[in-house]
């Protein structure tokens, strides 16, 4: 390869330095303000003048290391990898493995959807926030998304160009009733609701003094507000689409996210059924993918829907022919009394699907292929009952434990479970999806 | 390319860890034990009455009690190399076995501290895509880490998969 990088390096968005240049701005406002009276003493001391031009430096300064941050980054994309170099006085380059490429992610926060730009996220294992490339102009974003994809499914640059967009056919659609019901339904949210009104009651009746209840309350409201209104807000609108280059998650009401996730790259997925949710027939769908940060597949669906969505993400499993098989009885409920009964264990030709939990039920399902390594652990007081724990664990740094086998089906199964995932890995597609 | 053990169809072939930890082990006990009992005795004598020395025979029912635990934690790990994958069993009242199929490694690593080196001891740590993965034979006498080490990566790029 030549010297010099042959594809052509590209700028971000003029919109960044303003971005870049805000949060140290807002920083400094906010010490000063923190500093409170004796910032208040200086100010008053300076006369309009020095004011302003104190001011006028200081966004003169930001300004001017936002526009050089901005100036100074350049990325490129290769054949091979994504390349972002940036820095002024500290140069770092980031080379991305496109055929490493486990989702990419265009978001559009509340401000950046207004300016009509967007930011642009490679999960590859060991990625930082740093290797965010924000800001992009949205429909640059959207093109630059196609053309990664399509580079990593292993199309050649001339075809990743011209195909653009792959066509999506949409699965699934959340209506915001149904996302509403399912928050008031969730024992969590309705648990953060009660604790946020009862707590400042309670601690207005002990002190007697209101404020000392508000002081309490704001960061109860902090909580509250993340585990209802704020996941609302996200989960708003969420709809989930089939497309050649993966599958696409679009949500938000304010900040819009688009995920992409392509084949074959989901370790994990895991079905949870909230107490409340089961008379509705409704479940949660999350998904573990190595370096990525979303895991929510469907946040409340039927089941038939939920299923059907599933069956994309890990093609071939009928999760309704499951036989789950429930720890045995004479043991177990020594060991964990009562909750023994929500642990049952599926195998399947394709997947180790292990239960666990009563209330709320959580089903985790791993294909073979994604195993990294099986363990069995027994302690003294299993071993005394004739029982081991099987636990998976997958490359998105999840483990999936089997509790409460019997002994000898465990030690079976860890022999089973590792011949299993090594054969079905032989027959696992390619990186490059479409090679 | 010659690959795996060729043990048949039967049980794993079983390898236990060479005597050398065993010792590096329970010379630190003794060592510490017999420390903590000496301190205790002289500045309880001293301080309270001589009678009371006899407390530092504590320490002596801890050393005679972790030279038992150690030896059966000593003879509880083993491993073993299948065509395929790696076998590690460990522990006495809390049981563990590993299995790493060789495909799935994507480091191996051997380790040895100054006091191992002294004893002429070594360690292999096994690294997978999945960091739950403790995969990690203490103990190894240099030159049998070593052969392994080459082993495990000649077989693992030769079974070699993704994530």
């Amino acid at each position: 390869m030549a010297a010099e990088p042959v594809a052509s390096e590209r700028r971000l968005h003029p919109f960044t330095p303003l971005r870049r240049a805000w949060v140290p701005i807002a920083a400094t406002v906010g010490v000063i303000v923190q500093q409170g009276d004796r910032a208040g003493e200086w100010v008053a001391d300076l006369s309009a003048l020095l004011r302003v031009l104190t001011l006028l430096a200081l966004v003169l300064v930001f300004g001017l290391y936002g526009f050089l941050s901005w100036w100074f980054t350049h990325f490129a994309v290769t054949d091979t990898e994504l390349r972002i170099r940036t820095g002024l006085l500290f140069r770092r380059t980031a080379h991305i493995r496109l055929d490493r490429l486990q989702a990419v992610d265009v978001t559009r926060p509340l401000l950046a959807r207004l300016t009509g730009v967007a930011s642009l996220r490679l999960d590859v294992i060991g990625t930082d926030d740093k290797d965010e490339l924000a800001f992009l102009g949205e429909k640059e974003a959207v093109a630059l998304r196609a053309e990664l994809l399509a580079r990593a499914a292993g199309f050649t640059p001339e075809e990743a160009v011209a195909l653009g967009q792959a066509p999506e056919r949409e699965l699934l659609r959340v209506s915001p009733r149904d996302i509403a019901v399912s928050l008031a339904l969730s024992l969590s949210v309705l648990a953060a609701l009660a604790g946020g009104i009862l707590a400042p009651v309670f601690v207005w009746w002990i002190s007697s003094s209101p404020w000392a209840a508000v002081v309490t309350l704001l960061p109860m409201l902090g909580a509250v507000w993340a585990g209802s209104a704020g996941r609302f807000l996200t989960e708003y609108d969420w709809t989930v689409a089939e497309s050649p280059d993966g599958l696409r998650l679009d949500h938000g009401l304010l900040d819009r996210a688009h995920e992409t996730v392509p084949p074959g790259r989901v370790q994990t997925v895991r079905i949870v059924e909230p107490l409340l949710w089961r008379r509705r027939n409704w479940v949660r769908v999350e998904l573990a993918v190595a370096g990525s940060k979303n895991d929510v597949l469907v946040p409340v669906a039927s089941r038939d829907a939920a299923y059907a969505v599933i069956s994309r993400v890990l093609p071939g499993v009928d999760l309704a022919a499951l036989a789950f098989e429930g720890s045995p009885r004479s043991g177990s409920r020594w060991v964990v009394p009562l909750w023994w009964k929500g642990y049952a264990l599926a195998v399947s030709p394709d997947v180790f699907a292990a239960r666990h939990g009563r209330l709320c039920r959580r089903t985790e399902i791993v294909p073979h292929a994604k195993v990294q390594s099986v363990r069995l652990s027994q302690g003294p007081w299993e071993r005394a009952r004739g029982l081991a724990d099987v636990q998976v664990d997958t490359g998105a740094n999840g483990t999936v434990t089997a509790r409460l086998r019997a002994a000898d089906e465990a030690a079976e199964l860890l022999h089973a479970q590792a011949a299993r995932s090594r054969t079905s890995r032989a027959s696992a597609r390619p990186d490059r999806w479409m090679t | 390319m010659e690959t795996g053990t060729t043990g048949g169809t039967g049980g794993p072939e079983w390898v236990g860890l060479p005597g050398g930890l065993l010792t590096l082990r329970r010379l630190l006990l003794v060592i510490w034990m017999t420390l903590l009992a000496a301190v205790t005795a002289v500045v309880l004598g001293l301080a309270v009455g001589p009678a009371w020395a006899a407390v530092g025979g504590f320490w002596l029912a801890v050393l005679a009690w972790g030279w038992v635990l150690m030896g059966r934690n000593w003879r509880s790990w083993r491993y073993a190399e299948r065509p395929d994958d790696l076998l590690i069993s460990r522990g006495v009242l809390w049981r563990e076995q590993t299995v790493v199929p060789y495909g799935r490694m994507q480091l191996v690593e051997v380790t040895s501290g100054p006091l191992e080196r002294r004893f002429g001891l070594a360690s292999v740590q096994l690294h997978t895509a999945a960091a739950a993965t403790d995969a990690k034979i203490p103990g190894l006498v240099p030159a049998e880490a070593e052969r392994l080490r080459d082993r495990l990566t000649a077989l693992g790029e030769a079974r070699s998969a993704g994530l």
